[in-house]
């Protein structure tokens, strides 16, 4: 492999992505690219296939058929080591899923303890500075249901930082959360991206979509109908579809 | 209580203090009555009565061959719970792979072991030694590592146990199978994105949380199982509680007062154990609901400082 071809290369390649569940297509020659230190938004109606696509390239649902790039390695492949690829894809869902047994610090040492074998002291350091970063050091020792909702997604979100991935995947990480919550979490993910973190995000906040998109990709019928930098998909979209879809947006009042 | 004018038909009283008086219940008072006359009746009886042998009760309840089983019987009682447990949370997660033969292997152990009695496993355990009267330990048809002579007294103890393991582990698998599944399927998920594998995953995030819903009946199987003991006859191993009353009273042909011991004991166990359930449940119930109680709400009541709405309709 020619190191050159890997830095020109973007980060993400997609290509022919097939998935589907018993009789039920979610996914159909899905094509997908996102270069290093750009943040790609997916947008598209429910069933449109968003967290199935997010699913599929951290290896939760095992692909059908096409090829998936993660820096320059077919991860699609079902020869790869998937907890290793899973350690460079971070993933954080609609619901948290913090470990409700376990103190906020502890959620977010337990990978870096138990898979990568950090020593207990360097483990802790980090992850302190990992809640810093996200603005919650003060509640380390607390359990997360003393948590609002938005701590705890800034906690999943430290939870997935900490073991410094290659991309991050956001799965509609704002629709559980109360209106006035909302803000936190998407500052935080502004925040990531100004500091040049790889990402693929999904979302119904369309104004957050045009902030901070490089590239907006419409999905439709489980594939990517209409892509482009947000000033093109929100100002001027090509496909009926598209059109259709932020207008049902628009009338909703989240445009 | 505070009145309100609901519009009826004294406006003027709405204001006046109303003087509380509970409801008559009659029906509870005599009922109460009888029964505590009956009690009463059935311990001066029993008391009286010679045939209870009250003597006989009283120098044999520390008896050496009574506590000597009072030992065996807790010996079995936890060697078995024991192997149950372990081998039920290794049935529970076969049960719950994805692996077809694994899967089918732990439903055929479930079936066969839930599905026949466990005295007639036990009678099968004591039959061990006539279907296969030498145990070797060692590579098949190559070298043997250990071997061992089945026909000891020993090994009725140690069958004892295995029995009563070996069912208890099927009831076990279905406590630690609804445990499991009572996880959300969330967190697996989550665990699996951070790069831990399948085994670790169970251990540091499924199984803690299942201990809520394993835990009580864990305790009834514990207290289950300490009263199963006295089906070990059928091994048949002589050792435990029961046997050694049986044994005494078939000596000194006074079953009655040796019952009595025997009951005494098996009694005061399971209240030890009632009590340490009674705790571990409060335990584990702690922040399993977001309800609240009757008397946190009181607390909350007061703190907001409305204490005559404190009772139970805040």
């Amino acid at each position: 492999m020619s190191v050159p071809q890997t830095l020109a290369a973007p980060l993400l390649s997609v290509r022919g992505l097939r998935k589907s569940f018993g009789k039920s297509v979610v996914l159909t020659d899905l094509d997908l690219d996102v270069p290093e230190h750009t943040c790609t938004v997916l947008i598209g109606a429910s069933g449109s296939g968003k967290s199935t696509l997010l699913r599929c390239l951290n290896l939760l649902e095992v692909v059908d058929d096409g090829v998936v790039e993660l820096d320059g390695q077919d991860i699609a492949d079902p020869r790869v080591d998937a907890n290793a690829i899973r350690s460079k894809v971070g993933i954080v869902f609609q619901a948290f899923n913090l470990f409700p047994h376990l103190s906020v610090l502890d959620n977010v040492m337990l990978a870096p303890r138990r898979v990568h074998r950090v020593r207990r002291q360097q483990a802790e350091s980090d992850a302190v500075a990992m809640l810093e970063r996200v603005g919650l050091s003060d509640k380390a020792r607390a359990r997360p249901d003393e948590l609002s909702g938005g701590q705890q997604q800034r906690v999943a979100i430290a939870r997935a930082l900490v073991n410094r991935p290659r991309l991050m995947l956001f799965d509609e990480v704002t629709s559980a959360l109360d209106p006035e919550l909302v803000g936190e979490v998407l500052t935080l993910i502004r925040e990531l991206k100004s500091d040049g973190m790889t990402m693929v995000v999904a979302t119904h906040e369309m104004g957050f979509a045009r902030e901070v998109a490089d590239q907006v990709c419409f999905l439709d019928g489980g594939r990517v109908l209409e892509q482009g930098p947000p000033a093109q998909i929100f100002g001027a979209p090509q496909e009926p579809r598209t059109r259709q879809f932020l207008a049902r947006i628009v009338a909703a009042g989240r445009l | 209580m505070t009145p309100e004018p609901s519009g009826a038909a004294q406006p003027g009283s709405a204001a006046d203090v109303i003087k509380a008086i509970p409801l008559r219940r009659p029906g509870r008072w005599i009922a109460a009555f009888v029964i505590l006359v009956l009690v009463v009746l059935f311990i001066y009886g029993a008391a009286t009565n010679a045939n209870f042998q009250w003597s006989t009760y009283r120098s044999y309840l520390f008896d050496r061959r009574i506590t000597k089983g009072v030992w065996a019987t807790l010996q079995l009682t936890f060697l078995a719970m024991a192997l149950g447990v372990v081998l039920g949370v290794a049935l529970a997660v076969m049960r719950l792979s994805a692996n077809p033969v694994l899967k089918s292997v732990a439903w055929a152990y479930l079936w066969v072991f839930r599905g026949t009695p466990v005295y007639v496993q036990l009678v099968f355990w004591g039959l061990f030694s006539s279907i296969y009267p030498h145990l070797s330990l060692g590579i098949p048809f190559a070298h043997q590592f250990a071997h061992f002579d089945i026909q000891s007294l020993q090994a009725f103890f140690f069958f004892a146990a295995l029995g009563l393991g070996l069912n208890e582990a099927a009831y076990m698998a279905e406590i630690v199978r609804a445990g499991i599944s009572s996880v959300g399927e969330g967190q697996s998920e989550a665990a699996t994105a951070l790069g831990m594998s399948w085994p670790l995953t169970m251990r540091r995030v499924v199984l803690p949380q299942a201990m809520r819903v394993i835990i009580p009946p864990t305790g009834n199987e514990l207290i289950s199982m300490l009263k199963t003991t006295s089906l070990v006859i059928a091994v048949p191993f002589t050792g435990d509680l029961y046997s050694q009353a049986r044994q005494i009273s078939g000596a000194n042909f006074r079953p009655v007062p040796l019952l009595m011991v025997a009951s005494t004991w098996y009694l005061a166990i399971t209240s030890v154990l009632m009590v340490g359930q009674y705790f571990l449940e409060k335990h584990y119930a702690k922040g399993s609901s977001r309800t609240m109680t009757a008397r946190q709400l009181r607390v909350l009541a007061k703190a907001i400082g409305n204490p005559d709405r404190g009772g139970d309709g805040a």
